[in-house]
């Protein structure tokens, strides 16, 4: 009977005030102790002398839509570096009445990417929709069918040059990272040793080197007369690149299986090709998700190296912009803005992953 | 040592021999972990053997489908001869399933999936029929209500069951488990138990290393006990229990039987 009473009481009560709410989260979270109460102290003067400054600058002073000469008088950001000068920071030297084909290129893989989010869809019409959507992209960049005016591969840059670059790089090196991985853990010793040769040697320079050998020695070895695209052989050296330290992270996922769902999968008649594809590969590179990520993201932003050799992608676009006299000196705005863009891809690669881990996580 | 002499019964039927093992000898290393094994087990016979760890029994049962190599000796599995030959190796996995100690399941895929992934595979079954298979064994082991669930989500006992289902799928000839109730929590392993006391009730070939000297007096046929590498002895297992002939052998019951 009195714990009856009681049980009621309690359902009755409520916590007290100061430890839920907005009061109680700041109270907990912000000044639960002497130390905690001062740092918070400090970045908030500190975010007050810093926010404000910035905002006024990034949006009440700055200026859009002006002439660079105008810009100069103005004490805020001047966008107009930007907005003066996208089609040229985005497209390059693609020809100007034509800079829509790879707008509408960007838009079709940006469609794609879209939908492939979502592993539902994942099935032989996506994969359909993929070879089409490669083709009609490449159509769009190259033209030359179709009454569509040829362009140069030369004059491709902006943006679609580093998607390009990224998405390609990203997409080839992925699985080659993986068969390098299997390779390395390969019991015939030919083709361990390779590999491991192999991923040491790639691992062992920078990439700027790599793009260096493959934009100045490599066409020296080729026949007289034969010439490899520049972008191509750019794209090549990304791909081997990032593969190896794909490899690497793969292998640390394969090393994370037990040896008993090798020998499940054997006594179940499982060849190699099948053990790997359907028991150990799904679970270890579920494991390196999240490094796996980080590699991915770290060899998007490498693709702005191809600067170096003189390809026209988004940050050098940029540059050329600031280097015009009428905009030097608006570097900041400039870098900022495709700052912007790059978080944007990078974020959403993270982001992306995170959301897959949780998927693919259900099971444990 | 030798097993055949020691029984009249298996002199009778050595051509309804299911596996044959002469001399067979096996190192890791430097050390020789099998020293000379000669066994015949017939069809639908029911061996347990048990042994001191370390003496080489899970290695025995391992070698029978080949997830260890013998070095010396030979192993004829209903008629095929165990050698490097990838065929043969594939034709012998296909009549010998195992259940392991530690499970084995696949935790990335569903228990239906887990038991259809070898009849898909490696048989080419059709998915509606494996599944139908599937279903058919796990009513079996009493768990069809999980089939949808991840091996993560069951107990070790169901985890176990399931594991028996799998192997079962495939239609083996042969059973093989390795210790398949050490590592369950303690009132977990009478279900397990249950299923392979019904499985040994129809008929099945099994040769289980276990030392749950219960089952073994309720269903085994023979009970072997192997220490370094030998098997010591081998008899029915009232005579084993209640007569055990070597002093290892009396040693070792002691010890398990307190």
């Amino acid at each position: 009977m009195e714990e009856l009473v009681q049980g009621t009481q309690t359902e009755e009560l409520k916590p007290p005030v100061a430890s839920v709410g907005f009061i109680g989260w700041i109270k907990y979270n912000l000044f639960n102790d002497v130390f905690n109460s001062f740092l918070t102290i400090i970045i908030l003067y500190f975010l007050w002398k810093t926010v404000p400054p910035l905002f006024r600058w990034a949006f009440i002073d700055s200026v859009w839509h002006t002439t660079g000469t105008a810009c100069r008088d103005a004490t805020g950001a001047c966008w107009s570096v930007i907005s003066a000068n996208l089609r040229f920071i985005l497209f390059g030297f693609f020809p100007y009445e034509l800079q829509w084909r790879p707008l509408l290129a960007m838009f079709i893989l940006f469609v794609l990417l879209f939908i492939s989010r979502d592993r539902k869809y994942w099935k032989k019409p996506l994969g359909y929709a993929w070879i089409t959507g490669l083709f009609v992209m490449g159509l769009l960049m190259k033209g030359g069918l179709f009454g569509l005016t040829p362009v140069e591969s030369t004059q491709w840059g902006g943006l679609p040059l580093t998607l390009l670059l990224s998405f390609f790089g990203l997409t080839a090196a992925y699985p080659l990272g993986v068969v390098l991985a299997l390779g390395r853990q390969s019991k015939m010793p030919a083709v361990k040793l390779l590999c491991v040769i192999y991923i040491e040697l790639i691992r062992g320079v920078p990439l700027i080197s790599l793009l260096f050998m493959a934009s100045i020695i490599f066409p020296l070895f080729l026949p007289e007369g034969v010439t490899i695209n520049k972008i191509l052989r750019a794209q090549v050296a990304i791909i081997l690149f990032t593969a190896a330290y794909i490899a690497e992270v793969v292998r640390g996922g394969l090393q994370g299986m037990t040896l008993g769902q090798y020998e499940a999968a054997e006594s179940l008649g499982l060849n190699y090709y099948l053990t790997m594809r359907l028991i150990i590969l799904p679970q270890a590179l579920k494991i390196v998700i999240p490094p796996t990520v980080s590699i991915l993201i770290s060899a998007f932003k490498d693709t702005s190296l191809v600067v170096i050799i003189a390809l026209f992608d988004l940050l050098k676009t940029t540059q050329s912009v600031l280097s015009n006299p009428e905009w030097m000196g608006f570097s900041r705005e400039a870098y900022i803005f495709i700052a912007i863009l790059y978080f944007l891809g990078c974020f959403s690669m993270s982001n992306y992953s995170r959301k897959l881990e949780k998927e693919l996580s259900r099971g444990d | 040592m030798n097993m055949e002499s020691s029984t009249e019964t298996e002199k009778q039927s050595s051509d309804n021999a299911i596996i044959e093992i002469i001399d067979m000898h096996k190192w890791f290393g430097d050390f020789h972990v099998l020293q000379g094994i000669n066994l015949t087990v017939r069809m639908k016979e029911r061996i347990v053997i048990c042994g001191p760890s370390g003496s080489g029994k899970s290695t025995l049962i391992r070698c029978i489908n080949r997830l260890e190599e013998h070095q010396r000796g030979r192993i004829i599995v209903d008629g095929i001869e165990l050698t490097n030959n990838i065929k043969n190796i594939e034709k012998i996995r296909a009549e010998v399933g195992i259940v392991f100690q530690q499970f084995n399941l696949f935790p990335h895929l569903n228990i239906i999936e887990n038991l259809t992934l070898g009849p898909i595979w490696a048989r080419k079954v059709p998915k509606a029929e494996a599944e139908e298979t599937a279903m058919y064994y796990l009513e079996k082991v009493h768990i069809p209500e999980q089939a949808r669930k991840y091996p993560g989500q069951l107990s070790g006992g169901q985890q176990q069951r399931v594991a028996i289902a799998r192997s079962l799928c495939m239609n083996p000839k042969v059973m093989l488990f390795d210790e398949p109730t050490s590592a369950l929590d303690p009132e977990m392993i009478k279900e397990v138990l249950d299923v392979m006391i019904e499985l040994a009730q129809e008929g099945m070939t099994m040769i289980v290393v276990s030392h749950e000297m219960g089952f073994a007096k309720s269903v085994a046929h023979r009970v072997l006990f192997m220490d370094y590498g030998q098997i010591i002895e081998g008899n029915a297992p009232e005579e084993f229990f209640e007569n055990p002939q070597h002093d290892r052998t009396k040693l070792f019951l002691s010890q398990i039987l307190h």
